[in-house]
């Protein structure tokens, strides 16, 4: 419980950090404090597509219906947070390039990214038997992750980005001074937080549910 | 041994569904049907307008893409639809089951191809500046899309509300392949440099072997 | 050969009813095993749990010769089936439809093999018209012909004789009482004659 307390607190510090420490952006202003959000979403997206993934492996190994209720809750905040990461994408974009949307391949891929969950989603909603569904749901999640790859691989060959890169990969060297930095790194490790409480709680409830429905069939 | 009698057993499969195709050929006669009116549709609709070649080559792929969901489909849905899928699970490997059904699917779009692709050639007057470019990227396209509509076929299959699963589970999943199809398409319209093309026939054939090996192990799950 | 049927535990959930819940049994080789209970206890799901068809919601079916469990390519030549949900090949004839099967399965002298369980299920004269054209009843006695082609250990009968006739009815007693010499018989009823001929009974409700 105490440290649920202390993520509250300390995710209010980042956001507080977030408007007064750092400080507005050269070119962007104010819509350059946007990194200290949209950043940490699309990573926990991406944590939690990838957990899904292991989750849905791990399920066809062993039968055990828990991993694909883990899987299943991990997409949904997997999409959650991919959504928010689109979201606070397309206002960055509007600062920058003027438009909220222009099929940026980073834009692209994450539609596609949220097409193949949607997909996902689509396809637990069309089997009735959970034991069914659990199966034919993680064959695809492991297919459709499979498949993302060549996605990276022909998504920038269609168009050029316009995205901007943290890491400069040749100089080795991060492009932020350290005290948005820091700020940064919080709210990565603030939104890593928030992702494995609401992961809990998801789960929780999930199982509460599945033993109402058994206690109920009898 | 082993992989002798799985190639056996698979091509037992592939020539049992070519031959109960051939007893009915209705489901090949609906689906050539289909994908001649989707080409007069558009045909009618653009009228005489000279299109870009990058569209051109989009609305082939389109029109192939829509064909095959409506086909490939069937691969595995006909057999749950009459009784006979648990029959062949019994029976033999999935693995030679999805390799006979592969191989049904590529021959049936295939054939589906070499009817409409010609007409959509004369339809649209498009005269290909390198002809066996086009005829590979179809090729290959046509496998990619066997290759990974067959396994959607057969998570489909075993889904109690269809509807059109098929083509949303598929899209997203197939779409790296179209595109690049497409613009490999546009490149032999006008292009005249057979080695820019080799990168994306390249990427078609990967895409289909990853996604067929993928294939061959995920089916033992279903 | 002696192929026993092992059940752990077996619970199958169809939310929101729960089908059956901890059924754990033992099919002994040269047994005829019947298993009873209303319409919608889930004797179909069961059957089909044990030929891999269906997944279970929790416990395992193991099926071993001996002490060693086989694996599934060995199951899949352990098992015959016949129920009613299952289908042969419309489009093909009822001679063609076996060949596949023989063929597919990697059956050695499939000819002989086919030819004797064509008279021995009474369709030898209409072997080579399409399936299409049998009656119900015959499509059920060109089960019986496929799921013996591989002579497996392991017979599953749901509603062994639900569509046949008096004839078709003994020919089947026959077959079970024949699998019983090598192999074992796994049978859905309710039919109380059926019941009888069991050696061991199971009652879902």
């Amino acid at each position: 419980m105490i440290w649920k307390y202390a993520m509250g607190l300390f995710m209010a510090a980042v956001i507080i950090a977030s408007f007064l420490l750092v400080p507005p952006t050269q070119g962007l202003g104010d819509m350059g404090r946007i990194i200290v959000y949209h950043v940490p979403t699309a990573w926990v997206a991406v944590l939690a597509y990838l957990m899904s993934m292991v989750h849905s492996v791990a399920f066809l190994r062993t039968g055990d219906m828990l991993r694909d209720r883990k899987a299943a809750i991990a997409a949904g905040l997997g999409t959650l947070f991919c959504i928010l990461a689109t979201v606070t994408g397309a206002i960055w974009a509007r600062g920058a390039w003027g438009m909220f949307w222009n099929w940026d391949p980073r834009q692209t891929s994450v539609f596609l990214l949220l097409m193949l969950y949607v997909a996902y989603f689509a396809l637990r909603a069309s089997v009735q038997d959970p034991d069914r569904r659990a199966k034919l749901a993680a064959v695809y999640a492991i297919f459709a992750f499979l498949t993302v790859p060549f996605l990276v691989f022909v998504v920038p060959r269609v168009y050029p980005t316009l995205h901007p890169n943290l890491i400069n990969v040749t100089e080795r060297r991060y492009e932020m001074d350290s005290i948005i930095r820091l700020v940064f790194l919080s709210s990565v490790v603030a939104f890593t937080g928030l992702y494995l409480w609401m992961f809990d709680l998801r789960l929780r409830a999930e199982n509460l549910l599945d033993q109402l429905e058994r206690e109920r069939g009898n | 041994m082993q992989f002798c009698s799985l190639i056996k057993a698979a091509w037992t499969v592939f020539r049992k569904d070519l031959r109960c195709e051939f007893r009915t050929p209705l489901n090949f006669s609906i689906l050539m049907i289909f994908a001649v009116t989707v080409l007069m549709v558009i045909s009618f609709a653009v009228g005489g307008i000279a299109l870009d070649p990058t569209l051109l080559a989009a609305l082939l792929w389109v029109m192939l893409f829509f064909t095959a969901m409506t086909g490939v489909a069937r691969a595995y849905v006909q057999e749950e639809e009459t009784g006979t899928a648990l029959v062949l699970r019994l029976a033999a490997d999935s693995a030679a089951i999805y390799i006979g059904k592969v191989l049904y699917s590529f021959v049936i779009l295939v054939g589906v191809a070499i009817v409409v692709v010609p007409l959509y050639l004369v339809l649209f007057s498009v005269a290909p500046a390198m002809p066996l470019a086009l005829a590979a990227t179809v090729v290959l396209g046509c496998l990619g899309i066997a290759v990974t509509g067959t396994t959607f076929s057969a998570i489909v299959a075993q889904v109690t509300t269809q509807g059109s699963l098929m083509t949303v589970l598929s899209f997203p999943v197939m779409l790296p392949l179209l595109w690049i199809a497409i613009s490999s398409t546009s490149t032999s319209f006008v292009g005249s440099n057979l080695v820019a093309l080799a990168p994306d026939l390249a990427f078609m054939f990967f895409y289909s072997g990853m996604t067929f090996v993928a294939s061959l192990v995920l089916v033992e799950y279903l | 050969m002696a192929v026993r049927v092992v059940c752990h535990d077996l619970t199958k959930h169809f939310p929101p009813r729960t089908l059956f819940r901890g059924v754990s049994v033992t099919v002994e080789p040269h047994s005829l095993f019947a298993v009873t209970g209303r319409n919608g206890a889930g004797k179909t799901t069961l059957l089909k749990i044990i030929a891999g068809l269906v997944p279970s919601s929790c416990g395992v079916v193991q099926i071993a010769d001996g002490g060693r469990i086989l694996s599934l390519g060995e199951i899949r030549q352990t098992i015959g089936m016949v129920a009613p949900d299952l289908a042969l090949y419309d489009a093909l004839s009822g001679l063609e439809n076996l060949a596949f099967f023989a063929e597919v399965r990697g059956v050695a002298a499939a000819r002989e093999q086919i030819a004797e369980l064509l008279e021995l299920v009474g369709l030898t004269k209409r072997r080579h018209d399409l399936v299409a054209t049998y009656s119900s009843g015959m499509k059920q006695r060109l089960q019986y012909a496929h799921a013996l082609l591989h002579t497996p250990s392991i017979l599953i009968l749901d509603e062994p004789t639900s569509n046949l006739d008096s004839a078709g009815a003994q020919v089947v007693y026959g077959i079970m009482q024949r699998q019983r010499q090598h192999g074992s018989v796994v049978y859905a009823t309710n039919d109380a004659r059926e019941v009888a001929l069991a050696d061991a009974i199971l009652q879902l409700d």
